[in-house]
Protein backbone atom coordinates (compact mmCIF):
# COMPACT_ATOMS: atom_id res chain seq x y z
CA UNK A 1 0.00 0.00 0.00
CA UNK A 2 1.17 3.63 -0.36
CA UNK A 3 0.48 4.18 2.67
CA UNK A 4 -2.57 5.81 2.51
CA UNK A 5 -5.00 4.82 4.65
CA UNK A 6 -8.48 3.75 2.83
CA UNK A 7 -11.76 4.60 4.87
CA UNK A 8 -15.13 4.27 3.79
CA UNK A 9 -15.40 8.47 3.04
CA UNK A 10 -12.51 7.66 0.92
CA UNK A 11 -8.88 8.13 1.00
CA UNK A 12 -7.24 10.18 4.36
CA UNK A 13 -3.88 11.38 3.76
CA UNK A 14 -1.28 10.18 6.16
CA UNK A 15 0.32 13.08 8.20
CA UNK A 16 3.45 12.96 5.65
CA UNK A 17 1.38 13.53 2.86
CA UNK A 18 -0.46 16.32 4.00
CA UNK A 19 3.17 18.00 3.92
CA UNK A 20 4.31 17.52 1.02
CA UNK A 21 0.62 18.42 -0.46
CA UNK A 22 0.97 21.40 1.57
CA UNK A 23 5.08 21.94 0.85
CA UNK A 24 4.09 21.65 -3.35
CA UNK A 25 0.87 23.79 -2.78
CA UNK A 26 3.47 26.67 -1.98
CA UNK A 27 5.89 26.15 -4.68
CA UNK A 28 2.87 26.04 -7.26
CA UNK A 29 2.33 29.32 -5.12
CA UNK A 30 5.35 30.77 -5.53
CA UNK A 31 6.14 29.83 -9.21
CA UNK A 32 2.79 31.16 -10.23
CA UNK A 33 3.75 34.11 -8.44
CA UNK A 34 7.55 33.95 -10.01
CA UNK A 35 5.39 34.01 -13.66
CA UNK A 36 3.27 37.08 -12.66
CA UNK A 37 6.49 39.23 -11.42
CA UNK A 38 8.41 37.76 -14.33
CA UNK A 39 6.35 38.51 -17.65
CA UNK A 40 5.40 42.02 -15.56
CA UNK A 41 9.24 42.78 -15.82
CA UNK A 42 9.73 41.65 -19.42
CA UNK A 43 6.47 43.81 -20.56
CA UNK A 44 7.74 47.33 -19.10
CA UNK A 45 11.09 45.98 -20.57
CA UNK A 46 9.76 45.06 -24.05
CA UNK A 47 7.58 48.13 -24.57
CA UNK A 48 8.57 50.63 -22.02
CA UNK A 49 7.24 52.95 -19.04
CA UNK A 50 5.00 54.16 -22.31
CA UNK A 51 2.76 50.98 -22.08
CA UNK A 52 1.37 52.88 -18.99
CA UNK A 53 0.57 55.93 -21.40
CA UNK A 54 -2.10 55.11 -23.56
CA UNK A 55 -5.60 56.15 -24.17
CA UNK A 56 -8.25 53.48 -22.40
CA UNK B 1 -15.98 4.34 -6.05
CA UNK B 2 -16.18 1.55 -3.20
CA UNK B 3 -14.08 0.73 -0.34
CA UNK B 4 -14.65 -2.92 -1.59
CA UNK B 5 -13.81 -1.89 -5.25
CA UNK B 6 -10.76 0.24 -3.87
CA UNK B 7 -9.54 -2.50 -1.83
CA UNK B 8 -9.45 -4.83 -4.81
CA UNK B 9 -7.53 -2.13 -6.59
CA UNK B 10 -3.55 -3.29 -7.64
CA UNK B 11 -0.96 -1.48 -5.71
CA UNK B 12 -0.06 0.73 -9.04
CA UNK B 13 -3.56 1.52 -9.38
CA UNK B 14 -3.87 3.28 -5.99
CA UNK B 15 -0.42 4.35 -6.26
CA UNK B 16 -1.93 5.79 -9.44
CA UNK B 17 -3.65 8.94 -7.76
CA UNK B 18 0.11 10.31 -7.32
CA UNK B 19 0.78 13.26 -5.53
CA UNK B 20 3.68 11.19 -3.20
CA UNK B 21 6.54 13.41 -4.07
CA UNK B 22 8.02 16.37 -2.38
CA UNK B 23 8.73 19.35 -4.10
CA UNK B 24 12.61 17.94 -3.83
CA UNK B 25 11.94 14.88 -5.74
CA UNK B 26 10.14 17.49 -8.43
CA UNK B 27 13.45 19.81 -8.78
CA UNK B 28 15.50 16.07 -8.87
CA UNK B 29 13.66 15.40 -12.30
CA UNK B 30 15.47 18.66 -13.47
CA UNK B 31 18.55 16.74 -13.13
CA UNK B 32 19.95 19.66 -11.33
CA UNK B 33 23.49 19.08 -11.80
CA UNK B 34 23.15 18.70 -15.28
CA UNK B 35 21.31 22.41 -15.32
CA UNK B 36 24.23 24.04 -13.66
CA UNK B 37 26.51 23.00 -16.97
CA UNK B 38 24.06 23.99 -19.29
CA UNK B 39 23.38 27.44 -17.13
CA UNK B 40 26.96 27.89 -16.97
CA UNK B 41 27.63 27.75 -20.76
CA UNK B 42 24.30 28.79 -21.19
CA UNK B 43 25.38 31.67 -19.47
CA UNK B 44 28.81 32.59 -21.34
CA UNK B 45 27.42 32.16 -25.13
CA UNK B 46 25.07 35.18 -23.92
CA UNK B 47 27.85 37.07 -22.61
CA UNK B 48 30.55 36.79 -24.79
CA UNK B 49 28.46 37.55 -27.94
CA UNK B 50 28.31 40.39 -29.99
CA UNK B 51 25.65 43.06 -29.48
CA UNK B 52 23.48 43.79 -26.75
CA UNK B 53 20.37 42.62 -24.89
CA UNK B 54 18.65 44.40 -22.25
CA UNK B 55 19.89 42.59 -18.64
CA UNK B 56 16.68 41.55 -17.58
CA UNK B 57 16.06 39.23 -20.91
CA UNK B 58 19.45 38.26 -20.85
CA UNK B 59 18.62 36.75 -17.29
CA UNK B 60 14.95 35.56 -18.68
CA UNK B 61 17.27 33.64 -22.16
CA UNK B 62 19.28 31.80 -19.46
CA UNK B 63 15.94 30.91 -17.34
CA UNK B 64 14.02 29.48 -20.15
CA UNK B 65 17.55 27.52 -21.38
CA UNK B 66 17.54 26.18 -17.62
CA UNK B 67 13.91 25.22 -17.54
CA UNK B 68 14.29 23.53 -20.95
CA UNK B 69 17.06 21.60 -20.13
CA UNK B 70 15.43 20.45 -16.57
CA UNK B 71 12.02 19.62 -18.75
CA UNK B 72 14.29 17.42 -21.32
CA UNK B 73 15.97 15.87 -17.43
CA UNK B 74 12.22 15.14 -16.74
CA UNK B 75 11.06 13.62 -20.35
CA UNK B 76 14.18 11.79 -19.73
CA UNK B 77 13.50 10.13 -16.38
CA UNK B 78 9.99 9.11 -17.71
CA UNK B 79 11.05 7.03 -20.28
CA UNK B 80 14.43 5.76 -18.91
CA UNK B 81 12.22 4.74 -15.21
CA UNK B 82 12.58 0.84 -16.57
CA UNK B 83 16.88 0.84 -17.00
CA UNK B 84 17.16 3.42 -14.20
CA UNK B 85 15.53 1.13 -12.14
CA UNK B 86 18.20 -0.98 -12.68
CA UNK B 87 21.26 1.36 -12.27
CA UNK B 88 23.44 1.77 -8.84
CA UNK B 89 23.71 5.48 -10.15
CA UNK B 90 19.88 5.90 -10.76
CA UNK B 91 18.22 3.70 -8.99
CA UNK B 92 17.01 6.06 -6.24
CA UNK B 93 15.74 8.66 -8.43
CA UNK B 94 12.06 9.64 -7.81
CA UNK B 95 10.16 7.35 -10.65
CA UNK B 96 12.21 4.18 -9.93
CA UNK B 97 11.93 4.93 -6.37
CA UNK B 98 8.54 5.32 -6.43
CA UNK B 99 8.31 8.47 -5.04
CA UNK B 100 6.64 10.70 -8.67
CA UNK B 101 4.24 8.81 -10.73
CA UNK B 102 5.80 8.13 -14.59
CA UNK B 103 2.58 10.19 -15.73
CA UNK B 104 3.41 13.26 -13.74
CA UNK B 105 6.47 13.04 -14.58
CA UNK B 106 5.62 13.05 -18.13
CA UNK B 107 3.05 16.08 -17.50
CA UNK B 108 5.98 18.22 -15.63
CA UNK B 109 8.28 17.73 -18.89
CA UNK B 110 6.13 18.76 -21.38
CA UNK B 111 4.50 21.77 -19.31
CA UNK B 112 7.87 23.10 -18.93
CA UNK B 113 8.91 22.76 -22.28
CA UNK B 114 6.27 24.44 -23.75
CA UNK B 115 6.06 27.16 -20.92
CA UNK B 116 10.54 27.60 -21.60
CA UNK B 117 10.24 27.20 -25.57
CA UNK B 118 7.27 30.16 -25.68
CA UNK B 119 8.67 32.41 -23.60
CA UNK B 120 11.94 32.46 -25.06
CA UNK B 121 10.13 32.65 -28.15
CA UNK B 122 7.96 35.78 -26.94
CA UNK B 123 10.46 37.62 -24.68
CA UNK B 124 13.82 37.42 -26.56
CA UNK B 125 13.74 35.70 -30.37
CA UNK B 126 12.17 33.10 -32.02
CA UNK B 127 15.88 31.55 -33.23
CA UNK B 128 16.69 30.68 -29.78
CA UNK B 129 13.31 29.54 -29.25
CA UNK B 130 13.64 27.21 -32.02
CA UNK B 131 16.84 25.88 -31.13
CA UNK B 132 15.57 25.27 -27.43
CA UNK B 133 12.65 23.37 -29.21
CA UNK B 134 15.03 21.27 -31.27
CA UNK B 135 17.27 20.75 -28.00
CA UNK B 136 14.92 19.57 -26.11
CA UNK B 137 13.52 17.47 -29.02
CA UNK B 138 17.14 16.17 -29.84
CA UNK B 139 17.45 14.90 -26.04
CA UNK B 140 14.19 13.35 -25.29
CA UNK B 141 13.38 11.84 -28.87
CA UNK B 142 16.47 11.74 -30.75
CA UNK B 143 18.89 10.58 -27.74
CA UNK B 144 16.66 9.00 -24.97
CA UNK B 145 14.07 7.62 -27.43
CA UNK B 146 15.98 6.17 -30.41
CA UNK B 147 19.97 6.65 -29.68
CA UNK B 148 20.54 5.26 -26.38
CA UNK B 149 19.04 1.98 -26.53
CA UNK B 150 20.39 1.19 -30.19
CA UNK B 151 23.61 2.15 -30.63
CA UNK B 152 27.34 2.32 -28.65
CA UNK B 153 27.57 5.60 -30.46
CA UNK B 154 24.63 7.02 -28.44
CA UNK B 155 26.45 9.82 -26.74
CA UNK B 156 28.33 10.79 -29.79
CA UNK B 157 25.53 11.67 -31.68
CA UNK B 158 22.80 12.18 -28.51
CA UNK B 159 25.97 14.73 -26.85
CA UNK B 160 24.70 17.05 -29.30
CA UNK B 161 22.03 17.81 -26.93
CA UNK B 162 24.16 19.39 -24.21
CA UNK B 163 26.06 21.09 -26.41
CA UNK B 164 23.59 23.34 -27.94
CA UNK B 165 23.08 25.83 -24.78
CA UNK B 166 25.90 28.58 -25.74
CA UNK B 167 24.52 28.52 -29.27
CA UNK B 168 20.82 29.52 -28.07
CA UNK B 169 22.36 31.78 -25.73
CA UNK B 170 24.11 33.39 -28.65
CA UNK B 171 21.30 33.39 -30.84
CA UNK B 172 19.31 34.92 -27.95
CA UNK B 173 21.74 38.11 -28.65
CA UNK B 174 22.60 37.76 -32.33
CA UNK B 175 19.50 36.61 -33.67
CA UNK B 176 22.05 34.38 -35.97
CA UNK B 177 24.29 31.54 -35.94
CA UNK B 178 27.53 32.14 -36.38
CA UNK B 179 30.67 30.07 -37.01
CA UNK B 180 31.69 31.20 -33.25
CA UNK B 181 28.27 30.20 -31.87
CA UNK B 182 29.14 26.79 -33.57
CA UNK B 183 32.87 26.28 -32.05
CA UNK B 184 31.49 26.27 -28.85
CA UNK B 185 28.82 24.05 -29.69
CA UNK B 186 31.67 22.05 -30.66
CA UNK B 187 33.91 22.12 -27.83
CA UNK B 188 30.89 20.25 -25.93
CA UNK B 189 30.06 18.02 -28.73
CA UNK B 190 33.70 16.64 -28.61
CA UNK B 191 33.72 16.38 -25.12
CA UNK B 192 31.02 14.88 -24.34
CA UNK B 193 32.00 11.25 -25.97
CA UNK B 194 35.70 11.23 -23.95
CA UNK B 195 33.69 12.17 -20.80
CA UNK B 196 30.84 10.13 -20.59
CA UNK B 197 32.88 6.99 -22.02
CA UNK B 198 35.53 7.57 -19.15
CA UNK B 199 31.90 7.13 -17.02
CA UNK B 200 31.39 4.21 -18.66
CA UNK B 201 34.64 2.39 -17.72
CA UNK B 202 33.97 2.77 -14.32
CA UNK B 203 30.13 2.40 -14.53
CA UNK B 204 30.32 -0.87 -16.96
CA UNK B 205 28.44 -2.94 -14.26
CA UNK B 206 25.36 -0.85 -14.40
CA UNK B 207 25.42 -0.29 -18.04
CA UNK B 208 25.55 -4.07 -19.13
CA UNK B 209 22.76 -4.90 -16.57
CA UNK B 210 20.71 -2.24 -17.50
CA UNK B 211 21.88 -3.56 -21.44
CA UNK B 212 22.70 0.03 -22.44
CA UNK B 213 24.99 -0.89 -25.70
CA UNK B 214 27.69 1.76 -24.56
CA UNK B 215 30.68 1.56 -25.92
CA UNK B 216 32.38 -1.06 -23.65
CA UNK B 217 29.56 -3.32 -23.24
CA UNK B 218 29.48 -3.82 -26.54
CA UNK B 219 33.00 -3.55 -28.32
CA UNK B 220 34.90 -3.87 -25.58
CA UNK B 221 37.19 -1.53 -22.91
CA UNK B 222 40.13 -1.63 -25.30
CA UNK B 223 38.43 -0.12 -28.54
CA UNK B 224 36.89 2.53 -26.09
CA UNK B 225 40.17 3.60 -24.72
CA UNK B 226 41.56 4.36 -28.16
CA UNK B 227 38.09 6.23 -28.93
CA UNK B 228 38.46 8.10 -25.97
CA UNK B 229 42.33 8.93 -27.05
CA UNK B 230 41.37 9.62 -30.54
CA UNK B 231 38.60 12.52 -29.76
CA UNK B 232 40.58 13.84 -26.67
CA UNK B 233 43.12 14.98 -29.21
CA UNK B 234 40.87 15.74 -31.60
CA UNK B 235 39.34 18.05 -28.90
CA UNK B 236 42.51 19.67 -27.76
CA UNK B 237 42.80 21.82 -31.15
CA UNK B 238 39.27 22.53 -31.45
CA UNK B 239 39.41 24.16 -27.56
CA UNK B 240 41.87 25.99 -28.84
CA UNK B 241 39.75 27.58 -32.05
CA UNK B 242 38.57 30.43 -30.05
CA UNK B 243 42.04 32.52 -30.18
CA UNK B 244 42.98 30.88 -33.64
CA UNK B 245 39.84 32.35 -35.29
CA UNK B 246 40.27 35.78 -32.92
CA UNK B 247 37.14 35.67 -30.93
CA UNK B 248 39.08 34.72 -27.65
CA UNK B 249 42.70 36.17 -26.41
CA UNK B 250 46.08 34.84 -26.67
CA UNK B 251 45.88 34.45 -22.81
CA UNK B 252 43.18 32.25 -23.57
CA UNK B 253 44.32 30.37 -26.61
CA UNK B 254 47.96 29.67 -24.26
CA UNK B 255 45.48 28.49 -21.20
CA UNK B 256 43.46 26.48 -23.83
CA UNK B 257 46.36 24.75 -25.81
CA UNK B 258 48.00 23.56 -22.32
CA UNK B 259 44.72 22.47 -20.75
CA UNK B 260 44.09 20.32 -24.25
CA UNK B 261 47.68 18.69 -23.17
CA UNK B 262 46.43 17.84 -19.74
CA UNK B 263 43.37 16.16 -21.48
CA UNK B 264 45.43 14.14 -23.94
CA UNK B 265 47.42 13.50 -21.07
CA UNK B 266 44.71 11.69 -19.05
CA UNK B 267 43.46 10.13 -21.99
CA UNK B 268 46.66 8.41 -22.75
CA UNK B 269 46.79 7.18 -18.69
CA UNK B 270 43.28 5.58 -19.23
CA UNK B 271 44.99 4.09 -22.67
CA UNK B 272 47.94 2.70 -21.20
CA UNK B 273 46.38 1.61 -18.03
CA UNK B 274 43.84 -1.41 -18.72
CA UNK B 275 43.88 -3.55 -15.96
CA UNK B 276 42.64 -3.30 -12.18
CA UNK B 277 42.80 -0.40 -9.88
CA UNK B 278 45.14 1.50 -11.72
CA UNK B 279 42.70 1.58 -14.60
CA UNK B 280 39.93 2.56 -12.52
CA UNK B 281 41.69 5.43 -10.95
CA UNK B 282 43.05 6.86 -14.98
CA UNK B 283 39.03 6.78 -15.34
CA UNK B 284 38.09 8.28 -12.59
CA UNK B 285 41.21 10.72 -13.24
CA UNK B 286 39.91 11.41 -16.46
CA UNK B 287 36.28 11.91 -15.77
CA UNK B 288 36.93 14.28 -12.97
CA UNK B 289 39.81 16.23 -15.05
CA UNK B 290 36.68 16.96 -18.23
CA UNK B 291 34.41 18.77 -15.83
CA UNK B 292 37.31 20.75 -14.80
CA UNK B 293 38.13 21.31 -18.56
CA UNK B 294 35.10 22.51 -19.57
CA UNK B 295 34.29 24.65 -16.93
CA UNK B 296 38.02 26.06 -16.84
CA UNK B 297 37.08 26.86 -21.27
CA UNK B 298 34.38 28.61 -20.62
CA UNK B 299 35.46 30.37 -17.60
CA UNK B 300 38.36 31.59 -19.95
CA UNK B 301 36.28 33.00 -22.62
CA UNK B 302 34.14 34.53 -20.08
CA UNK B 303 36.95 36.03 -18.94
CA UNK B 304 38.34 37.28 -21.85
CA UNK B 305 35.13 39.32 -22.24
CA UNK B 306 34.10 40.25 -18.71
CA UNK B 307 38.00 41.36 -17.61
CA UNK B 308 38.86 43.88 -20.38
CA UNK B 309 34.94 45.31 -19.84
CA UNK B 310 35.80 45.58 -16.14
CA UNK B 311 39.34 47.31 -16.57
CA UNK B 312 37.73 49.46 -19.13
CA UNK B 313 35.17 50.62 -16.92
CA UNK B 314 37.70 51.76 -14.35
CA UNK B 315 39.67 53.62 -16.17
CA UNK B 316 37.14 55.70 -18.07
Amino acid sequence: MTGQNLHEDGIRLTEEQKRRQRSRSVAIGLALAGLVVLFFVITLVKMGPGVFNRPL
Amino acid sequence: MSLAEIRETSFEETAGFGGQGAVGDYIALLKPRVMSLVIFTALVGVLIAPGSLHPVLAAVAVLCIAVGAGASGALNMWYDADIDRVMSRTRSRPIPAGRIEPGEALAFGLTLSAFSVAVLGLAVNWLAAGLLAFTIFFYAVVYTMWLKRATPHNIVIGGAAGAFPPMIGWAAVTGTVTLESVILFLIIFMWTPPHFWALSLFKRGDYEAARIPMLPVVAGEDVTRTQILAYSVALAPIGVLPAVLGFASLVYGIAATVLGIAFVFYALRVYRRREGEAARKAAVSLFSFSLLYLFLIFSLLLGDTLVPAVIGAIWS
